[in-house]
């Protein structure tokens, strides 16, 4: 097995280019388990944390651009106030020396159903920035996810980042079994936006792919009463939570039943509209 | 490859470095200081928890050749400090296993934070697995470090 340590970011593009089999490795929290459980032998690693531009983050026009290398610590720390759908999410990821390493370019590039910073991400609308010799392309996320553990990525492209509009009220809530080191059971991620009365959803762990709930987005954007910001009527709620809960296709598995996570995405999707609109009504946009 | 990192503020050498292999592995079996605990190799229980360039990682995550150049700082790089202490004067030390890693975590929490409420305490500790004391007594050790 090879090591490529490439220290710019060219370089990585080059490395990938020529080493299409190679194996991006940035915080290591899903490739080393990978490694040291014997499951994957690949040709070689691509060490990805000495390219310093992947680490940073910034405004790109009206949106803020986030290297794929930015950790899930520094998103809750100098992101949190701006992107705080997915720095809540980020706070459920596994431990300090977990939130310490891993990435949401890392989380991005598993492409797991039940990768925790998806739903936000969903939710916001983000970008995906995928780059190659060949150039640089920008994803929808909802068009990122292909199956279980995969993506659009081409075997010589990198993710170099994710692009997001800030603002708005964002949630997100998780289920599982403890409040540290949890693969969710399932999660979901609300974005309300005062500005386009939009409405954004991300599910977790209930389908295939990390997915939005397009028609519970629409319903609510219909139903809320953006003028007047007035108290949300408990049938547009619980008629959110079925249509979220419609939208998934949860399977049973060792974390939890198909019946027990459409019926807690139905509970969580109107517990996040609650806590959103409500931040809405105190505060404003 | 060859491995050149700086472990417990010494330069250190490793030589036949697999590059699938894990910091973790490096430091017990080439470098001798199997302080760090290898259990679940996957980030679950924290026993190999290490300083990298000042920040608290699980040793077993980080590829070896991600270390390159890296100052590594292992619980025998903090053994005489007064979390050690506090985890014997408090009886937080059972079978043992876990307990560097914890060591390494308290290091870390008590570095940051000289007065931590017991909500951080135990958010602090949260990636690091004990199966024998039930946590109370690590909790009072902690406790314990902080009022010495």
């Amino acid at each position: 097995m090879d090591f490529l340590r490439p220290s710019t970011w060219d370089e990585a593009l080059a490395a990938k280019a020529a080493h299409p089999d190679a194996v991006p490795i940035a915080g290591g929290t899903d490739v080393m388990v990978e490694l040291n459980f014997d499951r994957r032998r690949p040709p070689a690693l691509l060490d990805l944390t000495r390219v310093a531009p992947l680490t940073e983050w910034g405004t790109d026009g009206d949106l803020l651009r986030v290297g794929a290398g930015v950790s899930y610590r520094r998103i809750i720390e100098e992101l949190g106030s701006r992107l705080p759908g997915l720095a809540m999410a980020s706070r459920t990821v596994g431990s300090p020396q977990i939130r310490n390493r891993g990435t949401v370019g890392g989380n991005l590039g598993s492409a797991s159903p039940a990768g925790d910073a998806h739903p936000p991400l969903l939710a916001a609308g983000a970008l995906v920035e995928l780059a190659s010799v060949r150039g640089v392309r920008r994803v929808p996320v909802d068009g990122f996810f292909r199956g279980p553990k995969r993506s659009v990525l081409e075997p010589d492209e990198l993710i170099a980042g994710f692009l997001v509009r800030p603002g708005g009220a964002q949630q997100f809530a998780k289920v599982g079994t403890r409040n540290a080191m949890v693969i969710a059971v399932c999660s979901f991620a609300l974005s309300l936006s005062l500005e386009t009365r939009s409405v954004g959803t991300g599910i977790g762990s209930a389908a295939p792919t990390p997915l939005r709930a397009t028609e519970a987005e629409e319903f609510l954007s219909r139903e809320l009463d953006w003028e007047a910001r007035g108290p949300v009527p408990p049938s547009v709620a619980q008629r959110f939570g079925e249509l979220v809960a419609a939208a998934a296709s949860p399977i049973d598995d060792v974390r939890g039943t198909a019946a027990y996570r459409s019926h807690a995405l139905s509970v969580l999707a109107r517990r996040t509209l609650a806590w959103a609109w409500k931040g809405f009504r105190e505060v404003g946009p | 490859m060859r491995l050149n990192c700086t472990v417990n503020g010494e330069a250190r050498q490793a030589d036949d470095v697999w590059a699938g292999e894990s910091l973790l592995y490096v430091l017990r079996e080439r470098l001798g200081l199997p302080g760090s605990k290898n259990a679940c190799e996957q980030g679950e229980c924290g026993s190999c928890t290490v300083y990298m360039d000042g920040t608290p990682v699980c040793a077993c995550l980080v590829a070896a050749g991600q270390a390159e150049g890296r100052d590594v700082v292992t619980v025998e790089g903090i053994a005489d400090g007064p979390v050690q202490q506090a985890f014997l004067a408090a009886g937080a030390v059972q079978c043992g296993f876990c307990t560097p890693g914890l060591v390494v975590a308290v290091h870390d929490l008590l570095a940051r934070d000289s007065a931590p409420t017991d909500p951080e305490i135990r958010e602090a500790l949260a990636g690091n697995l004990c199966r024998c004391t039930g946590y109370e007594k690590i909790l009072d050790a902690v406790r314990l470090a902080v009022q010495r």
